[in-house]
């Protein structure tokens, strides 16, 4: 199987709920691809279809041979019992690489996201973000041409997010297709595509752009939050209401209230949307 | 106005390390301050000191005007990081808890806002329940008592956008209401729902203000390169740190003409743009010397 990877309309149900509703996702290769949603909206569901770790129900995955793919799960798949370097010796064995190349990358990678230092502590008594780290480049040691990851920033702290941003991008300008999981919107919007997720179902998708140019109606920013119907039309922001307007057109009368959305407004809209708030 | 939680001149020291030094720090009524830092740069030990589950090396700190103890306790409300509820037992068991803690009178009845929603949970425990409603627990349990001082320990982390903008509805009520807040957060898009903002590094207090304060009209460059896998490598090699945005970079602490030679023959264009929260506060705690992250 060659590239473009990604699933086409997979259904997956655990029981009578629905984890994910005919959800496709394109990941083109050297592109950092965002999966975006809350708890519960069926990221990690996804993840794993792509990875290969679940078999859908319906639907078809495309993804290349399993040791062409790397794959960080929610759990991060480090052993605690081992050291970092340990754990990257294992990965590469699994792998099959020379030992060589494994220890040329990893030490390549552990200096650019910060670990050298800690090559030989255990895994297990790494920070949140180190660990973070040492997962990320355990799952593409091998320069795979997929990578999978499942959360890798949330709870990190904006240094070790940074290292891990750096080694995201360094994944994709070698090639490597990445989709990641992330409930961050700033970190969605320095991704090339987002697929926005709510119970199983897409909310939106495309570029950040694309999503933002897609939103109905109008947003005002105002001071205090709105009385009545409206209240459930608007939500806080940086110190302020946003109120969505759902009617088509411009904005009327309150010409001067009204901005510009990026894309955390965006995703919020779409939320109320289907929610039914329009 | 007086403050409801000061801290002067603290420090604290375990053994050789200096965990937190000398700060100055006041959370007034109404206040929302937040407060940044990176793993090990001391937000959790200032925190504990704060609750009063540790002591100061040196300094003092002052809850309602006098040494943090039991009774200042209870005109506090604390969401940790782990939540602190209860697994095994349902929202309304762990609400009943925290009203038998903190005895009669002590749980303003109808004072934790979303008291009515949790109830329709049942006889669901609360481990078995989504983290987003987890959260609202933890904070309607911590609100029960109409606390003066809030203390939120990442209080959002792994919620979706709208869910996020609906805990700090709660978290501005409760300062409307005269509450003075203490949020940490690692997500800077979220700090700038605060007042005011302190940003620590090793330790110390590096940065304080409003988001707009802080950030100071910096600049970083922005990279707009058709192949921008050629400029990030060539921008790498020429020893730049560089970020990936959308299908840009961005280059902080460079000026347009050292990412024109990095860039040497790739076809980009290259511009000065307002730096992020992010950013600056990347370049704010790298001053200080690296080890931060050996001590998480």
């Amino acid at each position: 199987m060659s590239g473009p990877w990604g699933t086409e309309e997979v259904c997956v149900s655990y029981g009578k709920t629905v984890a994910l509703d005919c959800v496709s996702l394109t990941a083109p290769a050297g592109q950092v691809t965002a999966v975006v949603g809350g708890d519960g909206a069926g990221k990690s569901t996804l993840l794993r279809c792509l990875a290969g770790a679940l078999a859908p129900d319906s639907g078809t995955v495309r993804r290349p041979a399993k040791q062409r793919a790397g794959y960080l799960p929610a759990s991060s798949g480090i052993y605690p019992d081992l050291t970092v370097a340990e754990n990257l010796d294992f990965r590469a064995i699994g792998y099959g690489m020379s030992r060589q190349l494994a220890r040329e990358r990893a030490r390549e990678y552990l200096d650019r996201a910060g670990l050298t230092s800690a090559a030989g502590r255990l895994a297990g008594q790494l920070s949140g973000g180190m660990r973070q780290k040492l997962a990320v480049i355990a799952a593409m040691l091998h320069q795979p041409e997929l990578i999978v990851l499942d959360e890798p920033t949330t709870g990190v702290d904006p240094v070790s997010r940074s290292g891990l941003w750096w080694l995201v991008t360094r994944a994709a300008a070698e090639g490597c297709a990445v989709v990641l999981a992330t409930t961050y919107l700033d970190e969605a919007e320095r991704c090339a595509s987002v697929l926005v997720l709510d119970a199983g179902a897409v909310l939106a998708s495309g570029t950040a752009d694309k999503i933002v140019a897609a939103m109905p109606g109008s947003l005002l920013a105002v001071a205090a939050k709105p009385e009545g119907e409206a209240a459930g039309r608007s939500w806080r922001r940086a110190g302020q209401w946003r109120v969505w307007d759902p009617s088509p057109g411009p904005a009327g009368t309150r010409g001067d209230d009204v901005i510009t959305p990026d894309l955390q407004d965006a995703v919020t809209v779409a939320a109320l949307a289907s929610a039914g708030a329009a | 106005m007086s403050a409801l939680a000061a801290c002067a001149g603290v420090t604290k020291r375990f053994g050789a390390l200096t965990a937190v030094s000398d700060v100055d720090l006041t959370i007034g009524p109404g206040e929302i301050v937040g407060l940044l830092g990176a793993n090990g740069a001391g937000k959790t030990t200032l925190i504990r000191m704060l609750l009063g589950l540790l002591a100061t090396t040196h300094g003092e700190v002052t809850l309602f005007g006098e040494a943090p103890s039991r009774r200042t306790r209870r005109r506090l409300g604390y969401v940790p990081q782990g939540l602190g509820l209860y697994d095994d037992l349902t929202p309304a068991e762990n609400m009943e808890f925290t009203e038998a803690v903190f005895g009669p009178g002590g749980v303003v009845s109808g004072a934790a806002p979303l008291s009515g929603e949790l109830t329709s949970y049942g006889r669901a425990t609360v481990g078995s329940l989504p983290l987003g409603v987890q959260r609202r627990v933890a904070f309607a349990q911590a609100l029960s008592h109409r606390p003066d001082l809030l203390i939120l320990d990442e209080p959002t982390s792994g919620v979706d956008p709208l869910g996020r903008a609906r805990l700090w509805e709660t978290i501005a009520e409760a300062a409307e209401a005269g509450a003075g807040v203490l949020v940490t957060t690692h997500y800077m898009e979220e700090a700038q729902e605060c007042g005011r903002l302190v940003v620590m590094a090793d330790g110390r207090v590096v940065a304080e203000g409003t988001a707009a304060d802080i950030v100071g009209g910096r600049q970083v460059v922005a990279v707009e390169a058709e192949n921008w896998p050629a400029a990030f490598t060539a921008l790498e090699a020429a020893g730049l740190q560089v970020a990936l945005a959308g299908r840009g970079l961005r280059v902080p602490g460079a000026d347009t003409a050292e990412v024109r030679r990095g860039l040497g023959d790739v076809a980009a264009s290259v511009r000065e743009v307002p730096a992020t929260l992010e950013e600056r506060f990347f370049e704010l705690t790298q001053r200080v010397p690296a080890a931060a992250e050996d001590a998480a």
